[in-house]
């Protein structure tokens, strides 16, 4: 048996102590739907997918943000304990669902769209593999927008503006873009105290990233960007 | 403050660790070197007396510490106190105005 705790309420709320039978190559996603299916069907929690593809079940699994279909008790649970808690940083909504709309409000601050200047009457776009602006962004671009590096972020716990690893990852991606025609004005929606020049370089984002990307990697390419632009005058 | 006039203070700051880095450096190795034999008030003011190149140094070194402290403390200011703003400024504005002045009132004594 595994003993998990399990937040429940809104900002206000407390923990609450479930029995869940172990089984092999349980994930916690697996913990959290056996406690809703079999023990409390009023907890709400978020999945879509289960394959870490949708970004939609990050929690906070003893005390780390974590993607929880990937994740298997067996690497995760300590004496035979779990505890599952919303994301940080983000409001409650209510036991384990988070309100994720800041998070996403904040990609489109950091003009974390794609604007081009083709018509659907050109041709395609050629974007060679090997060219260096499609190399910085390999990683970068597999980001499935899961919220666990805002949550692993301190600086955003202490600047509730910071737009954040993942919208500053997903800026430097475009500004990488060759198609893309915003660059100059993206760049001056994530410079600043609110923006890339925040950033500690704590790197919690890329160690919990659960897709392997660094965000520091990108904010660090984005400061590069900005500097370049203040130096020759056009930012 | 506009997000240029961050990434100005972002870089003055920046520029001014560049600076500092190899001030404190300088600054370290004299007073181990210079110690060796004794220090007295005498020994100092007689190297830095009317020393130009001191002077210039120390001058350089006394600059990039009101440039850089300020901003420092500016970002402790709003992190850690939440404290944003032009009252922050202002006040971040002011404490680089006094280590400047209290910096080049130390130099100008053992210079002159």
């Amino acid at each position: 048996m595994l003993r998990v705790s399990v937040w429940r309420g809104g900002a206000e709320g407390s923990l609450e102590s479930y029995e869940v039978p172990r089984h092999p190559s349980q994930t916690v996603l697996d913990v959290v739907t056996h406690i809703q299916h079999h023990l409390d069907p009023s907890l709400a929690y978020r999945y879509a997918c289960r394959v870490g593809m949708c970004g939609s079940c990050a929690m906070t699994v003893n005390g780390v943000p974590r993607w929880t279909c990937r994740t298997h008790v067996d690497k995760v649970a300590k004496d035979g304990a779990l505890e599952v808690r919303p994301l940080r940083n983000l409001p409650v909504i209510r036991d384990l669902v988070t309100d994720m709309r800041v998070f996403f409000d904040k990609w489109e601050r950091a003009k974390g769209h794609f604007e081009g200047a083709a018509s659907r009457a050109d041709d395609f776009a050629r974007v060679p593999p090997e060219t260096q602006d499609r190399k910085a962004v390999d990683a970068g671009i597999e980001c499935i927008g899961c919220g666990v590096c805002y949550a692993a972020c301190d600086v955003v716990s202490w600047n509730p503006d910071y737009l954040g690893p993942a919208a500053l990852n997903r800026a430097w991606t475009l500004i990488r873009d060759v198609r893309d025609e915003k660059g100059l004005e993206r760049l001056r929606a994530v410079a600043g105290d609110a923006g890339c020049h925040a950033c500690h370089t704590h790197m919690s984002c890329t160690e919990r990233c659960p897709k392997h990307i660094s965000p520091t990697a990108a904010i660090a390419g984005l400061k590069r960007e900005v500097l370049k632009r203040a130096m020759d005058g056009s930012l | 403050m506009s997000s240029r006039g961050d990434t100005t203070l972002w870089i003055l700051q920046r520029a001014s660790a560049a600076v500092l880095a190899l001030c404190v450096a300088v600054h370290l190795f004299t007073i181990v070197y210079a110690v060796r034999g004794g220090l007295s008030a005498a020994e100092i003011l007689g190297r830095t007396r009317g020393n130009h190149a001191w002077f210039v140094f120390y001058a350089v070194f006394v600059l990039a510490v009101a440039v850089h402290a300020p901003i420092g403390l500016r970002a402790v200011a709003a992190e850690w106190l939440g404290w944003r703003g032009r009252s922050r400024d202002v006040c971040a504005f002011m404490f680089s105005a006094l280590l400047a002045w209290m910096g080049m009132r130390a130099i100008l004594a053992v210079f002159a």
